[in-house]
């Protein structure tokens, strides 16, 4: 039986190709799979988030029994290691060698950029799912090149309208690189708008992690707050200086991603403490609550905001391809419907500025036990202004 | 900067300055007696914090950890001479970077494999756990001067081992002509083992008493490792004297290049090794 069945396919494969070829191009096309690049990092320092928002991704496709659009989804996965200076080449193998129909990534926003350079210099499709450096969508913005996740000017907005609720003077920490001074950025506008006043912008070279002399000067200048942006391992070491230094009490200290992925490792020195950020643990709508059973029945784990974006970046592709009915050639069609797409995040509400970047409510959320837990809404359907995207 | 405000950051230079010197007085003295290059020594440093993550849930106090941690990392180093760093003595310093870089590409991969890739700590332990009062808003982790205290002793049992002991001499001959040292009859090959497992030993220990203040996450290592050479550049490599007076230095350069001019901060550390290895270039206690 099986020998006869296999012997017979060959031919049959044949006569189906040739008369696919022959009847029209696009159903070719529709028939086969579409193709996702996914450029993440599955090693070094976020490895942990990479893994995270392909998790996210996947999960929206399998939940759609591996089609979007009707075709089957095909994944070329490639590390980045989190290393620009590799990202050029990674980025040229998936448009040109592997012929992705998408770019999916990444958490480095060095990696992100240059992603975005190939991205728009090959007229491919572009989604980036974590990194928010506010070029991508600012003055490198393109047609082609979507963000699912934030751009660090928009939690740093966000948490300088908290901050400025209950203080008039405030004190940022960060580390001296783009997406530190980005946030500070948005922190200094979203805290003045507030009627506060940020008196001075301590800072430390990236990703140097020795912040006792920062403390001690915080200390003597004795704001009523402190705003701090450090990522991965500083967060975890920040906030546990903070508390030994007893400044936890008497310095507030406000932050958008401090307490992010990171609460069992900082224990108590964390709990109580108030940020801004697109998303919230165990957030109260009905589609979160489908999106956790669901990634728990998979991944075995709780899903947080990396795997949200993750998420939604499959959610915003497939929305561009269902309005084309996978038909990828019709590439401006495409962009238009995702431009337009009001997606139903686990986040909430999710639509699409003009630079492409998401117009999303940021929450407050204040860290008890390994959750950080949303109270209020601190602003609806914020968007990046983008004043550098001439779009 | 008022005096009581200045001492406090000079205290902050100190106590970073001691645990440079643990990181490094390692890295030096493999570099100042076999003469290896080695850049895995940051995952030795990794290696410890992460023995004292796995370990506390089973121990459950710091010293046994500690104990445990440092045997355990010993025979670890004193394999990894046994099997590897032997044979690279007579060869160049570009095969012990490709050896050693290769060490770090595999300690990474076991770390992600067997522990995962998730920032983790490690509790204070609890006789530890309290602050200092510093001024009228701060306060120091008591912690923090326990630490400077241990580093000190360890400074102290180094000198003590290189300079008062009979292997102490067996390791500056061996330094100096490892050819003699065997005529003499000394079994050369122990002395290095051992004082591999020692360097080795001494970044664990150093990863293992840092835990409870820092992350212990990937990557942690290639950060210390970098710090570190520039120490044992400066202090002169080899010099476990120049390992201490370089990490004070570095300690203060980084410290005050914070306090003072935050946006080139970065650069002070190296500025420091710069100026010094023009006016030194081998450093400023050459062994």
């Amino acid at each position: 039986m099986f020998s006869i069945s296999f012997r017979h396919m060959p031919a049959r494969i044949t006569s189906a190709l040739a008369f696919t070829v022959l009847a029209s191009g696009a159903i070719a096309q529709t028939s086969q799979p579409v193709k996702v690049g996914l450029m993440l990092p599955t090693s070094g320092t976020f490895a942990e988030l990479g893994k995270t928002v392909a998790n996210g991704f996947k999960l929206y496709v399998s939940e759609n029994g591996g089609k979007l659009a009707g075709r089957t989804v095909q994944y070329v996965e490639l590390d980045d290691e989190s290393d620009p200076s590799k990202a050029s080449e990674n980025a040229n193998k998936l448009v040109k060698r592997d012929r992705v129909d998408v770019l999916v990534g990444t958490i480095h926003s060095g990696v992100a950029m240059t992603m975005a350079r190939v991205a728009r210099d090959t007229n491919t499709l572009m989604i980036v799912p974590n990194a928010g450096a506010a070029e991508i969508t600012g003055s490198m913005c393109a047609p082609n090149v979507f963000r699912s996740s934030f751009s660090n000017w928009q939690p740093g907005y966000a948490s300088g309208l908290l901050a400025a609720r209950k203080h008039k003077t405030a004190v940022t920490i960060s580390w001296k690189y783009a997406a530190g001074d980005e946030s500070v950025r948005g922190f200094r506008e979203g805290f003045e708008k507030g009627g506060g006043r940020v008196i001075k912008d301590l800072n430390l070279p990236f990703p140097n992690v020795e912040f006792q002399p920062l403390l001690t000067e915080l200390a003597t200048i004795k704001p009523e707050a402190a705003y701090v942006f450090v990522a991965g391992a500083g967060q975890v070491k920040f906030v546990r200086d903070y508390a030994a230094a007893g400044l936890k009490n008497s310095i507030p200290l406000y932050g958008a991603f401090i307490t992010e992925g990171t609460l069992a490792a900082q224990g108590d020195a964390a709990s109580g403490l108030q940020t801004a950020l697109h998303y919230a643990d165990g957030l109260k709508n009905p589609k979160n609550e489908a999106f956790i059973a669901s990634y728990r029945k998979v991944f075995n784990a709780t899903p947080d905001v990396f795997a949200v974006q993750g998420y939604d970046a499959a959610q915003l592709f497939a929305a561009g391809l269902n309005a084309v009915k996978g038909d990828t050639k019709k590439k401006a069609e495409m962009i238009k419907a995702m431009e337009n797409a009001k997606l139903e995040s686990p986040r909430g509400p999710l639509s699409f500025s003009k630079s492409h970047n998401p117009i999303q409510d940021m929450y407050v959320r204040v860290a008890m036990g390994n959750k950080n837990v949303m109270t209020d809404v601190i602003v609806k359907a914020l968007a990046d202004p983008s004043p550098d995207c001439k779009n | 900067m008022d005096p009581s405000l200045f001492l406090i950051q000079a205290l902050n230079a100190v106590q970073y300055g001691l645990l440079l010197f643990l990181v490094a007085s390692g890295l030096t003295l493999i570099f100042g007696v076999m003469g290896v290059i080695n850049i895995a020594h940051g995952s030795f440093y990794m290696m410890g914090a992460y023995l004292a993550f796995s370990l506390a849930a089973f121990t459950g106090n710091l010293l046994t950890t500690v104990v445990v941690g440092l045997v355990l990392t010993a025979l670890i180093g004193g394999l990894l001479e046994w099997a590897l760093f032997s044979h690279l003595y007579r060869r160049n310093h570009l095969q012990q970077v490709l050896l050693t870089y290769g060490l770090i590409l595999i300690f990474e991969s076991l770390r992600s494999s067997f522990i995962g890739d998730e920032v983790h700590s490690v509790p204070v332990p609890a006789w530890l756990d309290f602050s200092v009062p510093l001024g009228s808003v701060m306060t120091y982790p008591a912690y923090r001067l326990f630490m400077s205290a241990v580093c000190l002793l360890v400074a102290l049992g180094m000198y003590l081992l290189i300079h008062r002991t009979r292997l102490g001499s067996q390791i500056r001959a061996g330094a100096s002509n490892r050819d003699m040292v065997q005529v003499l009859g000394i079994n050369i090959d122990w002395v290095y083992r051992l004082v591999f497992a020692l360097g080795v030993a001494l970044a664990a220990f150093a990863g293992m008493i840092n835990s409870p203040v820092t992350a212990v996450a990937p990557g942690m290592g290639a950060q210390m490792l970098i710090v570190s050479f520039v120490v044992v550049i400066v202090g002169g490599i080899g010099s476990v004297w120049g390992a201490l007076v370089a990490s004070q230095l570095v300690a203060f350069a980084d410290t005050f290049g914070k306090v003072f001019v935050p946006d080139y901060a970065g650069m002070a550390i190296y500025l420091v090794m710069a100026i010094v290895l023009v006016w030194r270039p081998e450093g400023l206690f050459k062994s």
